[in-house]
């Protein structure tokens, strides 16, 4: 550690997984399942757990748990389960079918994720999730989920980004949609038998911790302003990334990092924050008013040939006019066994390079053109364009919608945007944090994905997480209950929400000048400026300062209008802003210790001579978990770094390439 | 652009509500209508005013969440989801009244912002298939014919935006009831409660207060995901189906 960076952190003791059963990898889930205790059917109904969030992972965490008989109260902001951002991914979800015959495998499907990830996810958790991915795909058929079909009746699969065999499931651009209202309409099942209460336009404020465990959280009823205390025997975060610290994200308008950061807080350790992925195919950006950035489905990759011009001076051109010979396929030149289908990180960063050398396309945004070609003319001239269509329609009509072009007639531009993130709460092989009771899913979590995720895995995870995994293991925790009675009334409990409600009140108190938008969007820009595609020292140390300023100036001068017992989105907005100022800091804090680049997190330090990710496995293979230190004021101090070393028992660690 | 804005602003559930008129200058024709209420509202919060209320999230078209009439059509005049739907579309001088859902199966919360719960109650009475999780059988056991899958995932595409109930004069949910229906209905996992299945859902839709179907077409008109209204045909002959079967 330099010298510099002691000033942001101090190093706290490693931590480590203690859950992972001592045996070979492949034995290891069937493994703990059998070690982990049992609840008796009809002792269940006297346990519950709370269930924040309703996507993949929460939704279907919260279904399985109420028909195994446990009594769950399941939270989300938005008016139905049935909105959660899961619904928004468009591709596929892997598994390890191997119904193609083409050599796949859970081993290599557990291969691809660790090198996809740059080793820098637990490979034992990776595995896991590898092992419990035909089972999703089983479940969801019988679910009803109506994934692409061949004419004999059987699953269709397709390819997706980093991998060389067809082991994606697919409902046309709408996978996720499709699976989660497969969870959905599970989740409403339960709730029709009465084993799940669902809160709606709910948002957890706070955790509740009653002797050291997770017992309960307070939500704000968004509807009627009022704060609610909930407990329950045990508390599951399922609630997203964080992904709009970026402020433009793929990510839907009300993702936030509340709940995570609430826990983090409370002594919950979030692990590896820096690592964001930026995805490849997204629209460009258009103008100042954007709310919010499209993702074009990275199945495109599939068909699509990406490109921008050989020379700088052609790049206004109609793409039309510019001849074969003059364009550069830069992918497909600098990767050809993978080509347009080399992982997101890759293909991102390589299209900032190309932009960066002023060779982008479309319209100037500031000095510069942020966009490359994805043309479809030699996939429609080889498939024909009704082909085509069956394929990407639904893809090639919302681009049309959102730009007015038409991708039949030119090639489509794109430009890469923060989509998913793989920090997030730290979590043991059970899915338990760094707090007893308090188990995270999903996206909230870090454990599968590394540095980097392979397209079609984040559905893989929530699923597996939310139907297969936490099931098993916090019945584990719940066999050991039922915990102590906690008073909703207790002085410790009210303390806790009369601390949400000074918050709430502070907020709508500061009267200042400047709306919470605006707050946001300047963080955005930080955060994308030195904390996105490419970080470096000199940057990051920018970040941290300007981050501080703005966050000082946040408390001191937004404005907040309306009053608190009322449907409020700006106060809804406030708060999560408020508490995305406070991970932005500790995302860079996180980049500027990690001076290694891996997977998504690219440091320009670190790089080989052709530009490639440069890994630094002696000084950096681990997972980095900070521990929350308020300074006197209870503001952000230095935060405690706990190293979680990564051992690769399983598999070789090597340089990761796609030549 | 410049455009005038009638937007229906109601403080709460059971305050008196109005349209109010609000001038705007320079808009681009690249935004999203969402996006055009974001700069008003940033104006308005700018002003010391309370900015208008409305739903969105994924902004995407797929969440369902967004959902305004515009000028008198569910979604406005594109066919789409009001997030998807941009300036383009519209004209410089143009007047465009923006109006919450019309259905009083959707009673208002505040401002552009309406309770769609009656939906999720739909589909907690029965629109799912009981399977629990961890014991399916292998997928590709039960193989299903590729006009089946194909018309089931087209009936699946429905996102519950709510914009059938908005536009049918009767503010019936059968386009809505019917996709489900079909979904389910198409895949060989669905049969075994399939005629359980549509009495309890029709019961709970009547129960809401949604009105009764009168083949308008009004529905699958404004449908965001254009769901055609043959699955009000296979909803009508489902019910018929499980009227004999019961008897």
């Amino acid at each position: 550690m330099t010298d510099t960076l002691s000033e942001f952190f101090t190093e706290g003791e490693p931590i480590a997984d203690t859950q992972a059963p001592k045996v070979p990898i492949d034995k290891m889930w069937t493994q703990r399942q059998f070690d982990a205790g049992l609840v008796q059917p009809t002792n269940r109904g006297k346990l519950s757990v709370i269930v924040v969030g309703t996507g993949l992972a929460g939704g279907a965490a919260a279904a399985t748990l109420g028909e195994a008989g446990y009594h769950v109260k399941s939270f989300c902001y938005q008016d139905s389960p049935r909105r959660a951002h899961s619904i928004a991914a468009q591709g596929g979800i892997n598994a390890a079918k191997n119904y193609k015959e083409d050599g796949d495998s859970t081993y290599r499907l557990f291969y691809d994720t660790e090198k996809g990830g740059d080793y820098r996810s637990r490979e034992t958790n990776t595995y896991r999730l590898a092992e419990v991915s035909a089972n999703i795909i089983d479940q969801c058929v019988a679910q009803g989920v109506p994934f692409a079909r061949e004419y004999g009746g059987l699953l269709d699969n397709r390819s997706f980004g980093g991998v060389q065999v067809s082991r994606t499931f697919y409902a046309r651009g709408q996978t996720g949609q499709q699976l989660l209202i497969g969870a959905y309409q599970a989740l409403e099942r339960q709730i029709a038998a009465g084993t799940v209460d669902e809160y709606t336009r709910h948002e957890m404020l706070e955790l509740i911790i009653e002797d050291g465990r997770a017992r309960g959280i307070v939500a704000r009823d968004l509807v009627t302003g009022e704060l609610e205390t909930h407990i329950a025997d045990a508390v599951v975060l399922a609630s997203g990334g964080y992904g709009n610290v970026f402020y433009l994200s793929t990510n839907a308008m009300g993702s936030n990092v509340t709940a995570s950061w609430r826990a983090h807080r409370k002594g919950a350790y979030m692990a590896n924050p820096c690592y964001t992925q930026i995805h490849p195919t997204c629209i460009p950006v258009a103008g100042d008013y954007q709310s919010k950035l499209t993702l074009m489905s990275e199945s495109l990759r599939n068909d699509g040939r990406i490109w921008v011009p050989k020379r700088a001076e052609d790049c206004d051109k109609d793409p039309q006019d510019i001849a074969e010979e003059d364009r550069d396929y830069y992918l497909e030149r600098k990767y050809p066994a993978f080509g347009n289908l080399v992982p997101r990180d890759i293909a991102s960063r390589q299209a900032k390079v190309v932009c960066d050398e002023g060779r982008g396309v479309g319209p100037k945004v500031g000095d510069f053109r942020r966009g490359v070609y994805l043309d479809f003319a030699s996939a429609i001239e080889r498939l024909g364009e009704d082909a085509i269509r069956n394929k990407y329609g639904n893809l090639f009509d919302m681009y049309m919608r959102i730009t007015g072009e038409d991708p039949y007639k030119g090639p489509m531009r794109i430009y890469p945007a923060v989509h998913y993130v793989m920090g997030g709460l730290w979590v043991d092989y059970d899915l338990q944090s760094s707090i007893p009771g308090l188990f995270v899913a999903g996206e909230a979590n870090f454990s599968d994905h590394g540095a980097n995720r392979l397209g079609a895995s984040a559905l893989m995870q929530g699923l597996a997480d939310g139907y297969f995994v936490l099931p098993n293991t916090i019945r584990d925790y719940l066999s050991k209950g039922p915990y102590p009675q906690v008073d909703e009334n207790s002085p410790a409990v009210a303390e806790v929400k009369a601390a949400v409600a000074d918050r709430t009140e502070k907020l709508l108190s500061i009267n200042g000048e400047r709306t919470v938008d605006s707050f946001h969007k300047e963080l955005g820009h930080i955060m994308w400026e030195y904390c996105g595609m490419e970080r470096n020292e000199e940057g990051l140390l920018k970040a941290i300062d300007l981050i501080r300023s703005l966050r000082e100036e946040f408390w001191r001068n937004v404005k907040v209008p309306g009053s608190a017992d009322t449907l409020n989105q700006s106060l809804e907005k406030a708060g999560r802003v408020a508490d995305f100022l406070e991970l932005g800091e500790l995302m860079c804090i996180d980049a500027l210790h990690r001076s290694e680049s891996c997977g998504c997190h690219f440091r320009s330090e670190s790089q080989t001579e052709d530009g490639e990710a440069l890994r630094d496995d002696e000084d950096f293979a681990y997972v980095a978990a900070w521990e929350f230190q308020p300074d006197e004021a209870g503001l952000p101090g230095k935060p405690v770094l706990h190293k979680e070393d990564l051992t690769f028992e399983a598999i070789e660690l090597k340089q990761r390439s796609y030549k | 652009m410049n455009l005038t804005l009638k937007v229906w602003r109601q403080e709460g559930p059971a305050a008196k509500g109005g349209l109010v008129t609000y001038e705007m200058t320079d808009v681009s024709p690249d935004m999203s209508f969402l996006e055009m209420l974001d700069v008003l509202n940033e104006r308005l919060v700018a002003e010391s005013e309370e900015p208008i209320a409305f739903d969105s999230d994924c902004r995407e078209g797929i969440c369902g969440m967004c959902g305004l009439m515009i000028s008198g059509e569910a979604h406005g005049p594109d066919h789409t989801t009001t997030c998807q739907l941009h300036m383009r579309t519209f004209t410089d001088g143009e007047v465009i009244t923006v109006e919450p859902w019309r259905a009083s199966a959707f009673p208002i919360i505040k401002d552009l912002v309406v309770d769609r719960g009656s939906f999720d109650r739909i589909i907690e009475s029965g629109g799912y298939i009981s399977v629990n999780t961890g014991a399916a059988p292998d997928a590709h056991a039960t193989p299903v014919p590729k006009q089946n899958a194909d018309r089931a995932f087209m009936a699946a595409e429905c996102i519950g935006c709510g914009a059938c109930v908005a536009a049918c004069p009767n503010g019936s949910a059968a386009l809505f009831l019917g996709a489900k229906i079909t979904h389910l209905g198409e895949l060989p996992q669905g049969q075994a409660e399939r005629s359980a299945r549509v009495t309890s859902m029709v019961d709970q839709h009547d129960a809401e207060g949604f009105g009764g179907c009168t083949n308008i077409g009004e529905c699958s008109f404004a449908c965001p995901k254009e769901i055609p209204l043959d699955v009000i045909g296979q909803l009508n002959a489902d019910m018929r189906n499980a009227a004999r079967s019961s008897r």
